[in-house]
């Protein structure tokens, strides 16, 4: 920041980064997951059903309805 | 300075996890809020329009083709001596469950899911868009999400209340709804990626307005192709508007959370791990 005035054109080291390959691996590992955590929510017993049956469907109806996902 | 070039990774304090781990409890407190603003200002209009499709059903009891009648057992928590729930999983949950430990469910998961992936975007662009500082960057990031996963989505296919919306097309419903959802976020990442490559040539501004128009060209040019659904029939187009307003509302809710919460709490992460940096560099010039 301020100790470093004679390298105005440096690359700003003070501002640290997540590299993106240790990134890329929590991204499809939890984007896997989130998906998953969506479709139960937003879709599941409807368009397709895992499992059989209405319960997750009945259970999270009324979310699915005012989260703007399509419903019956 | 090439040794603090070297620990830009900083391990520990700017960690995937450590952006991860905000994202869900941001996300959880999200969740929470919108199960609040749903139950407060959603669900009285959730109730009349179950009403007004009961009251459908009941004008024509035998009659299946009627256009409330969905064709599912149990839908909506009816009563069980209404329509007896038979073998095959279906089961009955009552109106209260539904609208309280159920919605919340629904809100809880979500928001878990939307926050802990907004953190790990967040994760991405801070300290590559430019000098757009991390809290600028995650307000960014959040503000893209909303319009990109919520807003977009809901002006082609808006939220429907029960009674509107026929089970006979929800796989078609389902499939648009999605493709327009997946088209919209690819795009505005690729807007993201574009903007930034732009700004060699351009100034921030500049890359910025023209990479939201061609997030908009795209998603109204795929917006065009979907197909247009309309199954409102007559229902009350008063109960229709609040309803949706309040389903808006609660998206909302839950982005804006999501935005401040992360913007917060990522800020103070990104603080600590810059304050980091300045000890290793001074410590490495000594």
């Amino acid at each position: 920041m301020s100790q470093s005035p004679a390298t105005p054109l440096a690359p700003v080291v003070q501002v640290p980064v997540v590299p993106l390959l240790q990134l890329g691996t929590w991204v499809v590992f939890f984007g896997l997951l989130a998906m998953l955590a969506i479709f139960f929510v937003s879709a599941d017993q409807g368009a397709i059903s895992l499992p059989a049956g209405n319960a997750v469907h009945e259970w999270v109806h009324d979310a699915r309805h005012l989260l703007g996902y399509p419903c019956h | 300075m090439s040794t603090a070039r070297g620990d830009r990774s900083v391990p520990g304090q700017l960690s995937p996890a450590a952006f991860l781990v905000r994202g869900l409890a941001v996300g959880l407190a999200a969740g929470l809020i919108a199960f609040v603003v749903a139950f407060a200002f959603g669900e009285p209009y959730v109730d009349d329009a179950i009403a007004l499709e009961e009251a459908a059903a009941a004008q024509a009891p035998a009659d299946h083709a009627a256009p409330a009648d969905h064709g599912e057992p149990a839908d909506h928590g009816e009563p069980a001596d209404e329509e007896p729930a038979d073998e095959s999983g279906m089961v009955e949950i009552s109106r209260e469950n539904q609208k309280s430990w159920g919605l919340l469910t629904g809100t809880l998961a979500v928001g878990a899911a939307l926050g802990g992936l907004a953190a790990l975007a967040a994760a991405a662009v801070i300290g590559r868009l430019g000098s757009l500082s991390a809290r600028g960057s995650t307000a960014l990031v959040a503000l893209i999400g909303f319009v990109a996963v919520a807003l977009v989505p809901f002006t082609k296919y808006p939220a429907t209340p029960p009674a509107v919306g026929s089970g006979d097309t929800i796989g078609g419903r389902t499939a648009s709804y999605f493709a327009l959802l997946l088209v919209s976020v690819l795009a505005a990442i690729a807007v993201v990626v574009l903007a930034d490559r732009l700004r060699t040539r351009v100034d921030g501004w500049t890359a910025a307005f023209l990479g939201a128009g061609a997030y908009l060209a795209i998603v109204t040019v795929t917006a065009m192709l979907l197909p247009t659904v309309n199954e409102v029939g007559d229902f009350p187009a008063d109960t229709l508007w609040y309803f949706r307003r309040s389903s808006l509302l609660t998206l909302t809710a839950l982005w804006a959370t999501i935005g401040v919460g992360l913007t917060v709490l990522i800020g103070r992460l990104h603080d600590r791990a810059a304050a980091d940096l300045v000890r290793r560099e001074l410590a490495a010039s000594l």
